[in-house]
């Protein structure tokens, strides 16, 4: 048994970490949604006005769609990247599969922003890209579309985001017993078979953890959007940065995180229930 | 191997024509020489057994057959076409694994069908075929479960239809009893023989228990460091081991070290006539063929010594004697149980019991 004083020692910290910087912040900005700005100062006037015209101003609901549109692309994109890679490394890659996992996970140690800056020199209009299709006569004026879209958003973020998906991916392909594999082939599967009957079954709780990896992580990102993204590829996140911050309308901004932070919540819900039911001892 | 291992590997049971042929097949791993130049024919209809000790091979050379493993030399044959170059798909043999191997996200039932349903045979058949082999296994009221919540014993019934149910021309088991426990594996073994006897498929079996090799084989094939010692039924390995290898491995057995000069066998001080070349020897003397003299007049192919009892292991029918003949020389002799024995006395077997056997 623990002492009185031990259990104190080790519970206390974590639980004060927690409640100041979790869930105090969370309980502001719950509180500020109902608040109102009047005269550049916010007023403690409870009411509802703020979903009401998140909801009744297209403008917000555009983005917030263009927002999971966007992560949704990343999410898809980096499945196609990292289940393939995930599979080769784990079943095919023999004695690379140590050095070929470390250079997976390197650029994980690259600054994030280092990553968003190289991209914008690659797809810029004096960019290394667009200067190697004019050099071979592919294009003849900058392509524009490369940079500040929303697909460049999409691209940065799979780029980003891949290894994210990769993880657990990989760790639930480790994770199925090989003889699993060969008495599927034993019993006259072909590879085809054996993967779509045995292998992608069983790895679909690390590719649900992946896939909510990659989408929660880009429809709240902001960096991306505001590097590449232009005006056409402007995230939620960038509307509730310039709310908290130029417009100086923190109720209607808290009103929008609240929003996102519920479907969110409800997203997680949705995939741990679906990965529990995928999962098997 | 000496030249008598070799030929019985070469003779296959006379019970049905030849169904699988290895040819001069090895296998290595890097620099490891996990099998060395087997041959081995493997008849129609025989429960054969490959027995050995961990890292003899045994299990490679069943993941040769299976198609897991590509031989590094050697051909493999089935029913005269060449096995070795297929992929295991493509093979009419299944295997039950050490472990079941089943997919736990299928029911029992689900993973019954998995084979006929990747060979796309019609649901009907399907359905059918399944039903059979779940009740030829005693499993008919756990089709709906999932692996995980049956018992070790009942993943090893679903393991075996899942199997037979693709009706193999041969069957492979990777030591399919050795997760049990003791008594369920008595049981099981009897089953897995009945089983066999009524389907008449093909079994080759793995394991490193000789008692299990014994009990169920037609035939044994004993394993060492990934050659063949010696291929022969269980009857015939028994009484007439050609290894002292395979006479230790295979039951108890005294070796005595020894040699013959001028037609006398002298092993310690232990000796008999022989009328055979001089050189040296190893004979092997199975604690049973040893028996206590009661008194009776000395028959000529008989030796008789007398030792003192050392220890005594009673074993409820029988009891195992370890004996001093003199010179620190000990034997093992077991008899039918018969109270406490102390002191010094006089033991008798027949020369054609020492088995002469090779190093």
């Amino acid at each position: 048994m623990y002492s009185r004083a031990y259990k104190t020692l080790v519970s206390v910290p974590p639980l004060l970490w927690v409640g100041l910087f979790l869930l105090l912040p969370y309980a502001l900005m719950f509180a500020h949604s109902f608040w109102a700005v009047q005269d550049q100062t916010i007023v403690h006037h409870w009411n509802f006005d703020n979903y009401l015209a998140l909801f009744s101003k297209p403008v917000y609901l555009e983005v917030l769609l263009r927002s999971m549109r966007i992560a949704a692309s990343v999410t898809l994109c980096s499945l196609l990247l990292g289940y393939p890679l995930a599979y080769y490394l784990s079943f095919h890659a023999g004695a690379r599969k140590e050095l070929l996992y470390q250079l997976v996970i390197v650029p994980l140690w690259v600054s994030y922003l280092v990553r968003g800056y190289a991209w914008k020199t690659i797809l810029g209009s004096e960019g290394v890209l667009n200067g190697f299709l004019q050099y071979l006569h592919i294009t003849h004026e900058p392509v524009a579309f490369l940079l500040y879209s929303p697909f460049a958003v999409v691209l940065v973020l799979t780029h980003i985001y891949t290894p994210f998906v990769f993880l657990p991916i990989y760790a639930s392909l480790e994770h199925i017993p090989r003889p699993l594999v060969e008495a599927s082939q034993d019993l006259g599967a072909s590879s085809a078979q054996t993967f779509l009957r045995v292998v992608l079954p069983l790895s679909i709780p690390g590719l649900l953890a992946g896939a909510t990896f990659a989408f929660v992580l880009s429809l709240g990102d902001f960096l991306a959007p505001l590097l590449v993204g232009g005006a056409s590829g402007t995230m939620i996140a960038n509307v509730v940065q310039s709310l908290f911050g130029a417009a100086y309308d923190w109720p209607l901004g808290a009103a929008i995180s609240v929003c996102i932070l519920i479907l969110i919540v409800s997203l997680l819900f949705l995939t741990e229930r679906l990965e529990k039911r995928w999962s098997f001892k | 191997m000496n030249s008598s291992a070799a030929s019985s590997a070469q003779t296959a049971s006379p019970s049905g024509g030849v169904l699988l042929e290895v040819r001069g097949v090895a296998k290595r791993f890097g620099a490891r020489d996990v099998l060395k130049d087997i041959s081995l024919n493997i008849a129609s209809g025989e429960f054969i057994t490959l027995l050995g000790e961990s890292g003899s091979g045994k299990t490679t050379l069943l993941r040769l057959v299976a198609g897991f493993e590509q031989p590094s030399a050697g051909e493999i044959w089935m029913s005269g076409e060449r096995l070795d170059s297929l992929p295991p798909y493509k093979r009419r043999v299944n295997t039950v694994f050490q472990h079941y191997a089943l997919f736990p996200h299928l029911s029992v039932r689900e993973n019954v069908a998995y084979g006929l349903r990747v060979k796309k045979t019609s649901s009907s058949e399907i359905g059918g075929r399944v039903d059979e082999a779940l009740r030829m296994v005693k499993m008919q009221e756990f089709a709906n479960s999932r692996p995980s919540k049956l018992s070790g014993g009942q993943q090893q019934r679903v393991a075996l239809a899942r199997a037979l149910v693709n009706r193999p021309l041969l069957l492979l088991l990777d030591e399919p009893l050795s997760a049990l426990d003791a008594n369920l594996r008595k049981q099981m073994q009897s089953e897995l023989k009945a089983l066999q006897r009524e389907l008449g498929i093909t079994f080759l079996f793995v394991t490193h228990d000789q008692e299990e090799a014994m009990a169920l084989s037609d035939r044994i094939a004993l394993l060492r460091n990934g050659a063949l010692e010696q291929v022969a039924s269980p009857r015939e390995i028994y009484a007439s081991p050609a290894t002292a290898y395979t006479a230790q491995f295979i039951g108890q057995t005294n070796l005595l070290r020894g040699e013959i000069r001028g037609s006398i066998a002298n092993c310690g001080v232990l000796r008999w006539p022989l009328d055979v070349p001089d050189s040296l020897a190893i004979f092997s003397l199975r604690p049973e063929a040893i028996r206590l003299c009661d008194g009776g007049v000395r028959q000529s192919n008989e030796v008789k010594f007398r030792a003192s009892i050392r220890q005594q292991l009673y074993g409820g029918a029988s009891e195992l004697l370890e004996v001093d003949c003199g010179g620190g020389q000990l034997i093992r002799v077991r008899i039918s149980a018969r109270g406490p024995l102390s002191g010094e006395l006089e033991f008798v077997f027949s020369i054609s019991d020492a088995i002469r056997v090779q190093e």
